[in-house]
C-alpha cells in the first residue's frame, strides 16, 4: 500500500528579483506525520511555508498540498489546512467560546457542528467552566493550547505550526508536544518550525534548510547518524555554519 | 563592588480591578563584571524588572540600585550608565544603520569614534548596510544594530532583555560569544532569556516564574539543587514509553527531552530494576537506561512543580 502524500514539492523556488529565497526544494510529507522544518534565521523556511500556504506564488517547481495545485487552487488550501504562529493566533478581547465559534464559522462549520465541536474542544481541554473568560485573562500555556485546537477545529488535513512553542515554560512546552503526538495519531499532518533542538527529536522527520536549499532531510536518528552527531543540535551547527548568506 | 542591588522589589499591574503581581518580593544582587541570567518564560516578570531596574517604571515597594545610584532618585545617573536593549525592537525604523547610531552616540554627548572599539566586531557585521533603513534589516542585523546602540555610550552595566528569543541556535552562540568579550571589557551584564540552555553561558542566574524567584546560584550550584537520582531512558517506541512510565504510582514526573525522556522516582532506590520491568512489560525494543546530571531544565521543571 502507498502512503498518503499530504504535501509534495518538486524544484519549489522562490525567487525575488535576482535573490533566490528558495531554491529547488524537494520533499513529502506523508499523512500523520509530524514533519519539522528546521533552518538558520534568513534560510528560506518562512517563504517556504508561505508557498505551501497558498500565500506566495512560487516563481518555479511544482507543489500540492492536501492534494492542491499551490498555483491554481490556493483558496482550496486554505480551506484544508491549519495554521498556528506564535504572533498570530486569538482574539484577546473576545472569550474562548467566542474565539472558538469564530474561527470555525469562518471556515464553514455549521451551527450544529459549531456547537458540538465547541463542547468537545472544551471538555479536551478542561476548559468547560472558562468558556466565557476573555482570552486575555488566560495564561499563556492555555493561550497556546486553545490556539492549537482552534487551529485544527475544521479537522484539517494538515496543521502548519510557526515556532509555536517560543518563550512558554518547559512543562507547559512539553505539554503542547503531548497535543502534536494526538493529532498526528488522529491522522493530521504536523509541519513545524521550531528554534528548539529537543524538538526536533521528537519529529518523525526533519529537514535542515540552508541557503534556500534542503540540505539534510531525514529522520533525526539517521541525520544523527549520517552527521557523527550525538545530538541533533550538533547536526544543525555542522549544517547550518556553512551558510554562505546571512541574512 | 555590586553593580546591581535588588531589595524586596514587587510590582502589581492593575487591569479592569484585577491586580496581576508581576514581580512579588525580588531580591538579588550583581556584581561587576559578572554576567547575571534571568531565566523564565514569558510572563515571569523579566521585562517589569529590567524597566524597573533602568528607570523606565517604578516599583510599587522595595529598593533597587545600579552602580550604587537608586533607580529612583537617582535615575539621571543611571541612565547615563546603562545600556538598555529592549525584548522589543525600539530603534528608529525610517533612519539609516549610520543615523540611529549617530543619533544614540550624540544622545549620550559621545560619537562613534570615541568608542567605536567596544561596538567594532558587532558594528562591521552590519556595516556594509549603513545606509539601509533600520526597519528593512533582518531579525538577526536589528539585533546587531541595537546592541550597538546599546552600547555606544560605553555603559557599565548593560540591560539586555530576551536578545536571543527567536533566533536560530548559530545566530545565539553568536550573540553569547559577542557577550563574553564585553564582560573581558569589565561591563556587568544583565540577560534574560527563555531558553534554558543559555543557563550555562552565565556566570549566575535567578530562575523566575510568575514574578517570584525559583532559585539563585551559578548553573552548577542550581544543578546541585537537584535531590534525586534523574534517569534517562530511551527505546524503540518513545511516546508509548511515557505513557506507561506515566502510569507507575511510584514515578514523580516523566519528561521528554530529546531523544529520552528524564524519570525521577517519588521514593528512589531500585530505580533501574523498576525502569527495566517497565521496558519489558511493554516489550520495548533497543532500550537504554541511564542514570543522568540534571541540567538547568529539570531543575527548573522541578522547582515549578514546589
Amino acid at each position: 500500500m502507498q502512503t498518503e502524500k499530504v504535501i509534495t514539492a518538486k524544484n519549489l523556488s522562490k525567487k525575488f528579483g535576482h535573490f533566490v529565497a528558495v531554491d529547488h526544494i524537494s520533499f513529502e510529507v506523508n499523512k500523520g506525520e509530524i514533519f519539522g522544518f528546521l533552518g538558520a534565521n534568513g534560510a528560506g523556511k518562512t517563504t517556504a511555508m508561505r508557498m505551501l500556504c497558498g500565500l506566495s506564488m512560487p516563481s518555479s517547481g511544482e507543489a500540492t498540498v492536501a492534494g492542491f495545485d499551490v498555483y491554481k487552487q490556493t483558496e482550496q488550501i486554505k480551506k484544508n489546512i491549519g495554521y498556528m504562529s506564535q504572533r498570530f493566533s486569538l482574539y484577546e478581547d473576545l472569550t474562548i467560546g467566542e474565539n472558538i465559534r469564530f474561527y470555525a464559522g469562518i471556515y464553514g462549520l455549521t451551527d450544529k457542528q459549531i456547537r458540538e465541536k465547541s463542547d468537545s474542544l472544551l471538555k479536551e481541554l478542561n476548559m468547560q467552566e472558562h468558556k466565557k473568560t476573555l482570552v486575555r485573562e488566560l495564561p499563556l500555556g492555555w493561550k497556546q493550547k486553545l490556539a492549537f485546537s482552534i487551529a485544527i477545529v475544521h479537522d484539517p488535513a494538515i496543521v502548519f505550526l510557526d515556532e509555536p512553542t517560543g518563550g512558554v515554560d518547559p512543562i507547559t512546552r512539553r505539554e503542547f508536544w503531548n497535543l502534536i503526538y494526538e493529532a498526528s495519531s488522529n491522522g493530521i499532518t504536523v509541519f513545524v518550525t521550531t528554534h528548539y533542538m529537543d524538538e526536533a527529536e521528537y519529529c518523525h522527520r526533519v529537514s535542515i534548510m540552508v541557503d534556500g536549499r534542503i540540505d539534510a532531510l531525514g529522520a533525526p536518528a539517521s541525520l544523527k547518524k549520517d552527521h557523527a552527531a550525538k545530538t541533533m543540535d550538533e547536526v544543525f551547527l555542522q549544517l547550518a555554519r556553512k551558510a554562505v548568506r546571512s541574512e | 563592588m555590586q553593580s546591581v542591588v535588588v531589595e524586596n522589589i514587587s510590582k502589581k499591574y492593575v487591569v479592569k480591578k484585577k491586580a496581576t503581581e508581576a514581580l512579588s518580593d525580588i531580591s538579588f544582587h550583581v556584581d561587576k563584571g559578572e554576567i547575571f541570567g534571568i531565566i523564565g518564560p514569558d510572563g515571569a516578570g523579566k521585562t517589569t524588572l529590567f524597566r524597573i531596574l533602568t528607570t523606565l517604571l517604578v516599583a510599587d515597594a522595595g529598593k533597587a540600585a545600579v552602580d550604587g545610584f537608586d533607580v529612583v532618585k537617582d535615575y539621571k545617573q543611571i541612565r547615563n550608565r546603562a545600556g538598555y536593549m529592549p525584548g522589543k525592537f525600539s530603534l528608529y525604523q525610517d533612519l539609516s544603520v549610520q543615523e540611529n547610531l549617530e543619533f544614540f552616540a550624540a544622545i549620550f554627548n559621545t560619537t562613534i569614534q570615541e568608542n567605536y572599539g567596544l561596538i567594532k566586531d558587532i558594528y562591521q557585521q552590519i556595516e556594509p548596510f549603513r545606509t539601509r533603513k533600520a526597519g528593512q534589516l533582518s531579525g538577526g542585523m536589528k539585533q546587531k544594530l541595537a546592541l550597538s546602540c546599546a552600547l555606544i555610550h560605553k555603559p557599565s552595566v548593560l540591560f539586555l532583555d530576551e536578545p536571543t528569543t527567536g533566533v536560530d541556535a548559530v545566530s545565539r552562540k553568536e550573540f553569547w560569544e559577542m557577550l563574553h568579550r564585553l564582560k573581558r571589557e569589565g561591563i556587568t551584564i544583565l540577560v534574560s532569556t527563555p531558553y534554558m540552555d543559555e543557563a550555562s553561558l552565565c556566570d549566575r542566574v535567578a530562575l523566575i516564574q510568575k514574578g517570584k524567584i525559583l532559585s539563585i546560584d551559578t548553573p552548577k550550584g542550581v544543578t546541585k539543587q537537584f535531590r534525586k537520582p534523574l534517569w534517562a531512558v530511551k527505546a524503540n517506541e518513545m511516546y508509548r514509553l511515557m505513557m506507561d512510565i506515566k502510569t507507575d504510582p511510584g514515578v514523580e514526573s516523566c519528561y521528554p527531552f530529546g531523544q529520552y525522556h528524564h524519570i525521577v522516582f517519588k521514593n528512589p532506590g531500585d530505580d533501574k530494576k523498576r525502569l527495566e520491568e517497565i521496558i519489558q512489560k511493554g516489550h520495548f525494543t533497543n532500550a537504554e537506561i541511564n542514570n543522568i546530571e540534571p541540567n538547568i531544565e529539570d531543575c527548573f521543571m522541578a522547582l515549578m512543580k514546589e
